[in-house]
């Protein structure tokens, strides 16, 4: 109770029971994953039939669902090294440097943020098509790059935008080498936020189903797993069981990425005062 | 002789030590750093954008495409009722869940502006996470709690405010409307909150020691200066919700169809590439026309209250 008191100082009633609401409305789905993944009965309906992890121990003997955690695990952490690659590049030139067709460039970049998936994915695939590429894991991971460099840019950026450049040029006057100021002054700078976009990136590419869905060929990522187990209603609680994983799986990446991501604020924020 | 030498660029004084400038320049540095990512987006995502647009004036033959250009895909797509029928739904869902979302959310980014005191980043948190849930399951969730033996009907049922469970809820286009509202709350409530943290605390204060009270101050003074964020929050949940595949194939059932669907269908079943194509081109262009006349309401409307 103290800690809600702490949530809402002199909060506004009204408003502070409606943002309640509605955050219940938001966590209302994602309650029910958990909660009939260990009901007995393969019917998700109240009141639960029983209490069972039977679901959950049948995960590891579906071989298709290996295979298929697999093929994400391995897009998802190609399109993360990728994808964050690229958004260093770009975040460091558009926090950096001023150059002509900056905004349209960047523009450019985040534009898959406020495009139909569909159309992406529809676009990518004639032209893959065109030059003949066959599609697999590669073309897939093509695709989450795409999609997820928008989201490294914007993790990057603002990781990058606190950033002093004063350190680095004083570091050099004291004589590092351009090699040792990158790693000692540059990197543990901007490694939190590096690190933030690979979780968003991956975590990203995980969920990502329309993308995959249209570039895959015969090997299905865990989103495609789950879409052919969709249409047997009896496989429901074993999707279920997988969801509840993957849920707690990137809850616990995303926290990690939301605390580095405040370590790097707090850290380029402390060194304001002290730089008068 | 000396207004000459003042007149000069000072590279040419010292031009000897100086590198050639253009190479070093903070331009051309930036532009450098930034081509890999830009050439990725080009080839990527623009380059395809301008194949599709180029399939839609080009007729399937069976295997083989036809080169030649014709307008055929677009009258298809603009008369044949189908289609037509399918895009107008798509329409109605993307500005009607566009509405529903920025409504819903403009007082949460408010209260946590405003109200979040030390705990705005973790408000923040505890509003994203339901995100990152497979987008997937939370849309079969909705399937869940929508359906005929479902958490809803149960739990009426359980209340005794209905005798036999509602076929109402699932399988039609308020279904594809709740899912897809919840499913991009998150995208409406942040660019709405960045606008709110921008808006200067004291011209509130301003207007209220002028005598406004505080729904005239917010109306005429914090409103206002939201609608950037307001017209963000539109733009980003409209345009993707229009193109939406996996929402009306879950819950949408018969009559949620929309012109993801169609589009996919000319892409996999269908076989007719030139057809999807403009499918896909007549979307884009109508939503950004829907876009624009959206924003130009709420821009108009917010000169007038002001």
């Amino acid at each position: 109770m103290t800690a809600l008191k702490r949530l809402l100082p002199g909060g506004n009633s009204w408003l502070a029971a409606y943002a309640f609401l509605y955050i219940g409305f938001l966590y209302l789905p994602v309650v029910f994953l958990p909660i009939f993944s260990i009901n007995t009965s393969a019917s998700p309906k109240f009141p639960l039939a029983g209490i069972t992890l039977q679901w959950y121990r049948d995960l590891p003997k579906t071989p298709a669902l290996i295979d298929a955690a697999w093929n994400s695990l391995i897009v998802g952490v190609s399109a993360a090294i990728l994808a964050t690659t690229f958004g260093i590049l770009a975040a460091r030139a558009i926090t950096r440097y001023r150059f002509p067709g900056r905004r349209p460039i960047h523009g450019l970049i985040m534009a898959p943020l406020v495009l139909p998936e569909v159309i992406v994915a529809i676009s990518m695939l004639l032209v893959m098509l065109q030059l003949g590429l066959s599609l697999s894991l590669f073309t897939v991971v093509l695709g989450h790059v795409l999609i997820c460099i928008p989201y490294s840019m914007s993790v990057l950026t603002s990781g990058f935008e606190g950033f002093d450049r004063s350190l680095e040029e004083a570091s050099a006057d004291l004589g590092e080498s351009a090699f040792g100021t990158f790693r000692r002054v540059t990197l543990p700078m901007v490694a939190p936020a590096i690190i933030s976009s690979l979780l968003v990136a991956f975590t990203i590419s995980l969920d990502d189903f329309i993308i995959a869905f249209f570039l895959t060929g015969t090997e299905a990522t865990l989103p495609i797993y789950i879409w052919g187990q969709l249409r047997f209603a009896a496989k429901l609680p074993g999707v279920l069981a997988l969801g509840t994983l993957l849920l707690i799986g990137s809850f616990l990446l995303l926290s990690i990425a939301e605390i580095l991501r405040r370590r790097t604020a707090r850290r380029t924020q402390s060194k304001g005062p002290q730089h008068g | 002789m000396t207004a000459a030498a003042e007149g000069s660029p000072p590279l040419a004084a010292d031009g000897i030590r100086r590198r050639p400038p253009l190479p070093q320049s903070e331009s051309f540095q930036g532009l450098a750093l930034i081509s890999p990512t830009f050439l990725y987006a080009l080839i990527l995502l623009l380059l395809p954008i301008l194949v599709v647009f180029a399939h839609s004036f080009w007729t399937q033959n069976y295997l083989t495409i036809d080169h030649t250009f014709t307008l055929q895909n677009y009258r298809t797509a603009l008369t044949e009722p189908i289609y037509l029928d399918l895009l107008w739904r798509s329409l109605f869902v993307a500005l009607l869940v566009s509405l529903f979302t920025v409504v819903l959310a403009y007082p949460i980014a408010y209260f946590i502006s405003f109200h979040g005191g030390r705990h705005k980043s973790l408000w923040l948190f505890l509003i994203t996470i339901p995100f990152w849930t497979s987008y997937l399951l939370r849309v079969m969730s909705w399937k869940v709690i929508l359906g005929y033996n479902g958490v809803l009907n149960s739990g009426l049922m359980g209340l005794g405010l209905i005798s036999e469970p509602s076929t109402a809820l699932l399988y039609n286009t308020s279904a594809v409307i709740i899912t897809l509202t919840h499913a991009w709350a998150a995208f409406a409530i942040l660019p709405i909150f960045v606008s709110l943290e921008k808006v200067d605390r004291t011209l509130i204060e301003a207007a209220k020691d002028l005598g406004d009270g505080p729904l005239r101050s917010f109306l005429r003074v914090t409103l206002p200066l939201s609608v950037p964020g307001v017209i963000s929050a539109l733009l980003i949940v409209m345009i993707p919700t229009v193109g939406d595949y996996v929402t009306p194939k879950l819950v949408g059932g018969k009559d949620g169809v929309m012109i993801a669907n169609a589009i996919q269908a000319q892409f996999g079943k269908a076989a007719n590439w030139p057809l999807g194509a403009a499918l896909s081109v007549t979307t884009m262009v109508v939503v950004s026309l829907m876009a624009g006349a959206a924003v130009f309401l709420i821009r108009t409307a917010a000169r007038l209250v002001r």
